[in-house]
């Protein structure tokens, strides 16, 4: 297990704002709605500041519109919940790993139709393999990259040479 | 530099960095429904995105910085061409498919380096934009690359355009290495990069490619400049009279 994911479950379980942590389970990434925002390890932080509820998350990609929609998601979550005055906080760096991503988040991804980015080694250079993804339908090694980028930003598109099924896969970066 | 002029400097360069990067994530972008075939559109679709993440980013700090009301929008759609900082080979058409995607490659190894560079900026906002982005740009650059070779070395025909998309774009890739006082100071001070330093390098990564795609580097018999001073290529005026169309018809407007 990484680094940073334990930092994370460590903030949360020591948190003075548990409520709020698990309010905020109830947003989700508008894309992949299997993943909540702390499955998918945007969610950095949340904690109370001169009697001010700041949520800071870490944006996935540089350009990826769903961000627009988590911040307004947070802001309804909590908002309907009574929570305030609140400020949404983003926060670069460090970079947003794919590495963050909980252990949950990836099996309910692999649920989902969508190959998880822990599943199998990166080429050396990190970068998303030419081949030997699981195939999150049949479960075979035996699967070949079609495209560098996928539906979205964060993912690549993989076809199973067993099922024949194509399928996405969740980019390491 | 004092504390006024150093932010100064540092808006500057900012914009500079967020001009590049819309520019050519609206180049890119033009690619949208018209690529070779699906996958390409989509990631031509992707890579654009990620430059005007990237243009998005820059602008904020630079409002940031400017602290006078603006906001990325009036940077982004209120500016005119000559207010624009973008290397000229970023506004170029796009041209062929082998353009597209030298140029592509002519600019991942560019930003390959000064990317690593700027990561390590004593500017603490310019450096997490850039250790963010240069996790995108590795893979622009592998699919550029691997587009570079197969085009290269691919048919006749395929090793023609890209020969001469090679040929056409030379010129324009002078003025990437040639920072300006403004660059150099904030180099100096380890906030910015100085982008000379980086041509071996790049010259080196590139010729490798280059010999693997059967390809010759040009010969360095041409050059135009301009783009660092405001001085541009006829391109970028048609290409921002589409990009901020909709922003000058309904100022302020919000999606």
């Amino acid at each position: 297990m990484n680094r940073a994911y334990i930092d994370r479950c460590r903030r949360r379980e020591q948190s003075a704002l548990p409520a709020l942590w698990d309010l905020l389970d109830r947003v989700r990434d508008p894309e992949i709605p299997v993943l909540s925002i702390w499955d998918l390890g945007v969610l950095h932080d949340v904690a109370e500041e001169q009697g001010r509820v700041v949520v800071t998350i870490t944006p996935t990609y540089s350009g990826c519109p769903a961000m627009e929609t988590i911040r307004s998601d947070i802001e309804q979550v909590l908002g309907e919940a009574g929570v305030g005055p609140l400020e949404i906080r983003t926060r670069l760096a460090p970079a947003w790993s794919s590495a963050w991503i909980s252990p949950e988040g990836c099996a309910r991804l692999r649920e989902y139709g969508i190959a998880p980015p822990e599943q199998c080694a990166a080429d050396a250079d990190g970068l998303t393999p030419d081949a030997g993804v699981l195939c999150p339908r049949c479960g075979s090694a035996d699967s070949r990259r079609v495209s560098e980028f996928g539906s979205t930003a964060c993912k690549a598109l993989f076809r199973c040479n067993a099922c024949g099924e194509p399928f996405d896969y969740f980019k390491t970066i | 530099m004092n504390d006024d002029d150093s932010k100064q400097a540092t808006l500057a360069y900012a914009l500079r960095l967020g001009d590049d990067s819309l520019v050519l994530g609206q180049r890119i972008s033009e690619w949208v429904s018209n690529a070779p075939f699906l996958e390409e559109d989509i990631a031509c679709g992707n890579v654009a995105l990620d430059y005007i993440g990237r243009a998005r980013l820059y602008y904020g700090y630079a409002a940031e910085l400017a602290a006078d009301g603006r906001d990325e929008d009036d940077f982004a759609y209120l500016r005119s061409a000559r207010e624009f900082r973008n290397y000229l080979i970023y506004e170029l058409p796009r041209g062929d498919f082998a353009f597209t995607q030298v140029r592509q490659l002519l600019v991942d190894l560019f930003n390959t380096g000064y990317l690593a560079a700027l990561a390590g900026s004593r500017d603490a906002t310019l450096a997490a934009i850039a250790a963010k982005a240069i996790k995108e740009t590795r893979y622009h650059l592998r699919r550029s690359r691997e587009w570079v070779l197969r085009l290269g070395d691919g048919t006749g025909e395929s090793h023609r355009r890209t020969q001469k998309a090679l040929d056409d774009l030379w010129g324009y890739t002078h003025e990437l290495f040639e920072p300006d006082a403004l660059e150099l100071r904030l180099a100096a001070a380890g906030t910015g990069v100085d982008t000379a330093a980086l041509k071996p390098e790049w010259k080196r990564a590139l010729a490798a490619v280059l010999n693997e795609a059967t390809l010759s580097l040009p010969a360095d018999d041409w050059a135009v400049r301009g783009g660092r001073t405001g001085y541009h290529t006829e391109n970028l005026g048609h290409l921002l009279t589409q990009l901020q169309s909709i922003h000058r018809a309904y100022p302020g407007c919000r999606w």
